[in-house]
């Protein structure tokens, strides 16, 4: 059922490029891994350890992403990078939109925080570390912020389990 | 917890010590809040009066030598919009530090949406704002149809317009109401719930509950507008600009509202930005962003309307734009009204959408698409999309992912008090107690989009 996204791959034609990405590429070249445009909107994804340098760029650059929408997460246990990081952005001067998203890992998801760049990611990063375990570097305050704050686990991730009561008599069928 | 534990027979203090607990666990010193957590909690009524005592015998009342006075405001406290809580550092009266403390409604609706179909999880949607149900489902089925590619037939999408306004009416009296009687006008609060109730009982008219519907469909509306519900709206339109009138009659230039109100939570718009603040908050403070405006969806295009904005950008602003913004409402629904288009209110793409139910009398085929959507669900092709709305707080966004099933992989809400409650801290420290009521009235958090 999978749409067929154009996907590009940044090597050697930078030319083809979006604004966007160019910008990124520019302070730090290298951190883009692919970009593509699906539904009208473009995906630019970056290294994980290059995020800062991203948001930095994308930030003073000429497209002016001065609002951060949103950080969200999205778990795929059977990807090698497992948790999908994806940060919403919005230019107030030129209306444009971009989702900037990276990896965070499986075994230790760690990733760079961006509340230096936008103060507004402080609770949504803590949402995110609440929810999926992800540990952002740098975070000035990083706790749970929904669930109670001796929780064990991370609920949004997929292996965690639902709870919920068995269906009776399942075994006796 | 043992019963013998001194701590456990007063709630209050569990917080403070699964603070330590959990940071013990991780391995890791305690954060600035927990830390503000544990220490407004660290006493036991014994252990507090005895260090209370001993503060008396050791007090000095040289000027300056007054020592902070932490208290814990919430989560139940009648003016903090429903359970936030905030924890604050006095000293005398003015606020040194403000730790403002969510999730006690955390319900886990993000979670509960991944094992519902795509077109059950509006049922969890719809409950996450509940004093702006309409725009949390707009947000999803945005997101889902754009997924879906789908086109949505004019008038579902002009009813859309209709209701989304109406709740924002609806939402910015609750908020004028609650922020009177908060500020002391009790009046006012029976002034709007008045006009309140009207729409509510609209909306039950429309779709059958007063709060919580699930009336936005993917694909268009859940069924046609009732028969004379315009005629009720039109009365309704009709007396409305007068009791906005009534409203500002009673507030605008009352002096005790000026007084709690003028002045008070200014912090630079960019600053707002910054902290992601949409919305009212945003636009009081001189910056005219609004989506209906800058990334029209649902056909706001066709609509004539003004941004209301404000360069003050304190309590006052925030309280002229959203009574400026019912008006706009007003205006937008009318237009609505004059020119709603005739046609039908769902799309009829047969894999997404229920056949009507009289066809499922005489066509097999109708049944096996209802048996199938109903048991299974449709499927919604791979990938993720952003929808973001203008909801009466701000910037509401729902991002989706789908693994190419009937169920969501991942649905996110960007709640727009979530972001905007963020604020409070810069907005409220170094002004007065009783102007931190008046910051958190006039950010309009509504807890259960901030815990969801």
């Amino acid at each position: 059922m999978g749409r067929p996204a154009c996907k590009r791959r940044p090597e050697g034609r930078a030319g083809e490029l979006s604004d966007v990405s160019t910008q990124i590429e520019a302070t730090s070249p290298g951190a883009v891994v692919q970009e593509f445009e699906d539904h009208g909107e473009l995906t630019v994804e970056v290294r994980a350890d290059r995020i800062l340098e991203a948001a930095r760029a994308l930030k003073s650059g000429p497209s002016q992403f001065t609002l951060l929408s949103g950080v969200t997460c999205a778990d795929f246990p059977d990807e090698p990078g497992r948790f999908r990081l994806a940060y919403h952005l919005r230019s107030v001067q030129t209306g444009g939109r971009v989702r900037l998203r990276a990896w965070a890992g499986g075994l230790d998801p760690q990733i760079d925080s961006v509340t230096s760049v936008w103060p507004g990611a402080d609770w949504q990063e803590r949402e995110v570390f609440d929810q999926f375990g992800v540990r952002f570097h740098g975070h000035p305050d990083l706790c749970r912020i929904l669930n109670p704050l001796d929780w064990d686990g991370h609920p949004l991730r997929r292996d965690y389990p639902i709870g919920g009561e068995e269906v009776q008599f399942t075994d006796a069928v | 917890m043992s019963t013998t534990d001194p701590l456990s027979a007063f709630p209050l203090a569990m917080e403070g010590r699964e603070a330590v607990e959990g940071a013990t666990r991780e391995g890791r010193s305690l954060t600035p809040t927990e830390r503000a957590i544990a220490a407004v909690e660290a006493y036991t009524p014994a252990e507090a009066a005895e260090r209370t005592l001993r503060n008396e015998m050791l007090a000095d009342s040289r000027p300056g030598s007054r020592q902070p006075l932490i208290i814990n405001m919430g989560p139940n406290h009648p003016s903090t919009h429903g359970v936030l809580r905030v924890i604050v550092e006095l000293d005398g009266e003015v606020v040194r530090e403000v730790v403002p403390v969510v999730g006690y409604l955390h319900t886990g609706i993000e979670k509960q949406c991944e094992n519902k179909t795509w077109w059950q999880a509006i049922t969890c949607v719809t409950r996450m704002d509940y004093l702006a149900p309409f725009a949390n489902i707009h947000s999803y089925v945005l997101a889902v149809e754009k997924l879906l590619d789908m086109q949505i037939p004019a008038r579902a999408e002009w009813i859309r317009v209709l209701l989304s306004e109406l709740n924002r009416l609806a939402s910015h009296l609750v908020f004028l109401g609650t922020s009177g009687l908060e500020m002391g006008a009790m009046s006012i609060f029976f002034y709007c719930y008045r006009e309140r109730d009207e729409v509510l009982d609209m909306f039950e008219m429309v779709s059958g509950e007063r709060m919580n519907h699930r009336y936005f469909q993917v694909g268009g509306c859940a069924q046609d507008i009732p028969e004379g519900f315009l005629e009720r709206l039109t009365k309704f339109l009709k007396e409305m600009p007068g009791r906005i009138d009534e409203y500002e009659a009673l507030l605008t230039n009352n002096p005790i509202w000026i007084d709690r109100m003028k002045g008070i939570g200014i912090i630079p718009a960019e600053q707002l930005l910054g902290l992601g603040v949409t919305g009212p908050t945003l636009r009081a403070a001189g910056i005219g962003l609004d989506l209906r405006k800058s990334e029209p969806y649902s056909g706001y295009e066709h609509f004539q309307f003004d941004v209301p904005t404000e360069i003050a950008g304190d309590c006052y602003a925030r309280y002229l734009v959203r009574v400026r913004e019912m008006r706009e409402s007003v205006k937008i629904m009318q237009q609505v009204i004059d020119g709603l288009p005739e046609g039908p209110f769902i799309s009829d793409d047969r894999k997404v959408v229920l056949p009507p139910r009289e066809e499922l009398a005489y066509s097999m085929e109708a049944l096996i698409h209802h048996f199938k959507l109903v048991t299974e669900g449709f499927k919604v092709p791979a990938g993720e999309a952003y929808a973001t709305i203008e909801s009466p707080r701000g910037e509401m966004g729902c991002y989706v992912v789908s693994d190419g099933g009937p169920k969501p992989y991942r649905v996110h809400m960007r709640d727009p008090s979530f972001v905007n409650l963020q604020a409070l801290r810069p907005l409220a420290k170094g002004g007065y107690l009783a102007d931190l009521i008046a910051v958190i009235a006039s950010l309009d958090p509504v807890m259960g989009g901030v815990d969801r």
